[in-house]
C-alpha cells in the first residue's frame, strides 16, 4: 500500500514542526552549557562565543552537585527495586487469582493516582515528624523516608502495567510449572516472570523515572543531608549569581542517565504499555 | 471486542483438577502476596488522606506541628474561609481554580492532537522514522526540573532565546516581554506543560496503532477510503480504550500539576500562573496554616473525584448503549 501524496504532505509538515519545538530546548541546553559565564548573562547568541568546558567542571564546587546526585541514585536504585519486587507480587495476585476483595484493591490502589499531592504532603510529613518523636527513627531528612514514599508513587501505575502484561502470558505456562513441582511462587518466579521481562523492565523504568524526576515531596523532605538533584539543581540561581551555563550543564549531566536507559528500553515500556493499556 | 470493560477479568483458562485443589489449600496466597502493596499504600496514602480531612477541621498552625493532636477544633470554617468568594483567601483560591481549568483543558486538548498527530504520521515505517521516534520522546525522558530550568532560562527577557528569536530573528515584536511575570505567563506555563505532556500522549497513542492490524487500512483503502476517512473510522474507534485511559490520566496529571510552575517560576509565582497545586502548596507553607491548605486539599480532592466519577458513568452508560 502506498503513502498517498496529501498524507506525505501531511507527515512531513507534523514532523518538521514538532522536531523543531522538541529540539530547540535541548540545543539550548547543549550550547548554552559550552558557553563562558559572560555568553549566557548577556544578550542570547545562537552559537558560544567561545567553547568551553570550564562549567562542566565548575558546576561540581559552586553547589555540592555530586552529594545531591549519589542521593538521588541511592533513593532512585533503592525505591525502583523496592517498588518492583512489591509489584511483582501484587500483580500475579491480581492476575491470577480470583479472590474476595480483588476489585475493592485494584480500584482503591488505582484511585490513589488521583489524590493531588499536596493532600497528602502535609500529613505524611506531620506523620513522619510525630514518628520520630515517638520512637526516634528518622524519616525527614533521611533517604530511607524518601524511599519509602517515592516507591508508594510509582506502585499503582506498576501493578496496573504489570498485571495487564502477565494476563496475556497463557496460564498453561504456570500450570506446567505447577505439575512440574513448583509452588506458586516458584512458578512465578521461575517461570512467568521471565517470561514477563519486558513488561518488568518497563515497569522498572517507570519507577525510577518516577523517584528520579520527584518534586514536590523532595522540596519539603529533604534538608541538606539528603537532598536530592530535584531540588538541589535550583541553588545554583540561589546564590548572588545566576550560573546559567553551570545549571545547563548540570541538567544534561543529570538528564543523561535516564534519557539513554529510557531510549534504549522504550520498545519494552510501550510493550508494557500496550499490555496495560489496550486490555 | 472487549474494550468497554478494560478491568474485565480474562476468561480463565480450562480449570485442571490440581489447580482447584491448592487454590482450596492456599486461599491466603493472593493475601499474602498483596500485603506488602497494601500496607504501603495505607501507610503512605490512606492515613495521610484521612489525617488530611481531619486536619481539614483544625486550626493547625506552626505552633501545633509536633503537638498537632492539640490544635483547635473549628468545625466547617476552613471550608467557609476557602469558599467564601468575597474574602480574600477564597477569591484567590477560585481565580487560581479558573486558570486551572483553563490550563488543564488547553494543555490535555492541544497535547492529545500533537501526539495523535505524530503517532499518525509515524504509524507506516519510513527512513529516519526511529530517529523521530526516539527525538519526540526525549521531553518525556528528561527528568522534570531540567526540562523546565531549560525552559526558564529560554524564557528569561534579557538572556533568553524566546525573546531574541520573536524580536532579533523574526521581528515580529518590537519590545522584549516578560514571558514569567505578568500576564504572559499563563501562555508560557501552558507551552512548557504542552512540551513535556505532549509525548507521553505520543508513546500510549503509538502503543495503541501497534494493536491496529495493517489489513484493516489495506480493506478500507481497498474501498477507496482516503486518509482522513480511515483514520475517523478506523484508528480512532480502534484507540477508544486507549484514549479513555489517556485522557483521564492527563486530565489527573495535568490538573494537580505542581512541578511545572514551582520549578519554572520558583518563588516569584505570577497571579497568572498560580495552579491550584501550586496554590495550596504555598498557602499551606508560606503562610503556615496546615488546616487551612487542608481544606482546600479536600476540596480539590472532591472535584477531582466528581470529574472522574462522572466521567466513568458517562462511559460506562455509553458502552451499554453500544
Amino acid at each position: 500500500m502506498h503513502d498517498t501524496r496529501a498524507f506525505k504532505t501531511f507527515r512531513a509538515a507534523v514532523i518538521v514542526v514538532l522536531a523543531a519545538v522538541t529540539a530547540l530546548p535541548l540545543y539550548i541546553m547543549v550550547t548554552s552549557s559550552l558557553k563562558p559565564l559572560q555568553d549566557v548573562r548577556g544578550a542570547f547568541s545562537w552559537w558560544p562565543s567561545t567553547i568551553t568546558f570550564q562549567p562542566f567542571i565548575d558546576m561540581w564546587t559552586t553547589v555540592p552537585l555530586a552529594r545531591y546526585f549519589v542521593n538521588s541514585l541511592v533513593v532512585s536504585s533503592a525505591a525502583t527495586i523496592a517498588s518492583l519486587v512489591i509489584a511483582i507480587f501484587a500483580s500475579y495476585a491480581v492476575s491470577r487469582y480470583r479472590f474476595r476483595g480483588r476489585s475493592v484493591f485494584t480500584t482503591t490502589v488505582l484511585s490513589t493516582q488521583m489524590f493531588p499531592g499536596v493532600l497528602f504532603l502535609l500529613p505524611l510529613f506531620i506523620i513522619f515528624v510525630n514518628i520520630e518523636q515517638g520512637t526516634g527513627f528518622q524519616f525527614v531528612g533521611t533517604r530511607i523516608g524518601l524511599v519509602i514514599t517515592y516507591l508508594t508513587f510509582s506502585l499503582p501505575f506498576s501493578i496496573w502495567m504489570l498485571s495487564g502484561y502477565l494476563d496475556n502470558i497463557p496460564q498453561e505456562l504456570d500450570e506446567a510449572a505447577r505439575v512440574d513441582g513448583c509452588s506458586p511462587v516458584g512458578a512465578l518466579l521461575r517461570v512467568v516472570l521471565p517470561a514477563a521481562r519486558p513488561g518488568v523492565i518497563a515497569v522498572a523504568i517507570y519507577a525510577f523515572m518516577t523517584a528520579w524526576g520527584e518534586v514536590l515531596f523532595a522540596s519539603v523532605m529533604t534538608t541538606e543531608a539528603n537532598r536530592t538533584l530535584a531540588v538541589g539543581i535550583r541553588q545554583y540561581s540561589t546564590q548572588t549569581n545566576v550560573y546559567w551555563n553551570e545549571i545547563m550543564a548540570a541538567s544534561l549531566v543529570v538528564s543523561i542517565p535516564v534519557v539513554i536507559g529510557f531510549l534504549l528500553l522504550q520498545r519494552h515500556f510501550v510493550a508494557g504499555l500496550t499490555a496495560g493499556a489496550v486490555k | 471486542m472487549a474494550t468497554t470493560t478494560p478491568t474485565a477479568p480474562p476468561v480463565p483458562a480450562a480449570r485442571t483438577v490440581p489447580r482447584r485443589r491448592t487454590r482450596k489449600s492456599g486461599w491466603w496466597l493472593p493475601y499474602a502476596l498483596l500485603a506488602p502493596a497494601v500496607v504501603l499504600e495505607v501507610f503512605i496514602h490512606l492515613v495521610p488522606m484521612l489525617t488530611g480531612i481531619w486536619m481539614s477541621f483544625t486550626q493547625l498552625t506552626r505552633f501545633f506541628i509536633r503537638d498537632w493532636t492539640s490544635a483547635p477544633f473549628v468545625g466547617l470554617r476552613n471550608y467557609q474561609v476557602a469558599l467564601d468568594v468575597d474574602g480574600a483567601v477564597g477569591r484567590a483560591l477560585l481565580s487560581s481554580f479558573g486558570i486551572t481549568c483553563a490550563y488543564t483543558v488547553l494543555v490535555v486538548g492541544i497535547s492529545w492532537s500533537l501526539g495523535m498527530a505524530a503517532a499518525v504520521a509515524l504509524q507506516r515505517p519510513f527512513r529516519s522514522r526511529a530517529l523521530f521516534r526516539t527525538l519526540f520522546l526525549v521531553p518525556y525522558a528528561l527528568p522534570v526540573y531540567a526540562g523546565i530550568v531549560t525552559w526558564n532560562f529560554m524564557l528569561q527577557r534579557d538572556n533568553g532565546v524566546i525573546n531574541h528569536l520573536l524580536v532579533e530573528d523574526l521581528g515580529v515584536m518590537q519590545d522584549k516581554p516578560f514571558w514569567l511575570i505578568g500576564g504572559r505567563a499563563f501562555a508560557s506555563i501552558v507551552i512548557v506543560a504542552i512540551w513535556r505532556m505532549w509525548p507521553f500522549a505520543f508513546l500510549m497513542l503509538t502503543a495503541g496503532l501497534q494493536s491496529v492490524p495493517d489489513d484493516v487500512y489495506e480493506a478500507a483503502a481497498m474501498d477507496g477510503a482516503h486518509a482522513f476517512r480511515s483514520w475517523w473510522s478506523i484508528t480512532l474507534p480502534m484507540l477508544r480504550p486507549v484514549n479513555l485511559v489517556l485522557v483521564l490520566v492527563m486530565f489527573l496529571w495535568v490538573f494537580n500539576d505542581f512541578n511545572t510552575p514551582y520549578v519554572l517560576f520558583g518563588t516569584a509565582q505570577p497571579a497568572a500562573g498560580d495552579l491550584i497545586s501550586f496554590h495550596i502548596y504555598n498557602a499551606s507553607f508560606l503562610t503556615w496554616n496546615f488546616g487551612a491548605g487542608a481544606a482546600m486539599s479536600v476540596l480539590l480532592l472532591l472535584f477531582l473525584l466528581l470529574v472522574t466519577g462522572t466521567y466513568l458513568i458517562a462511559l460506562n452508560r455509553r458502552s451499554r448503549r453500544a
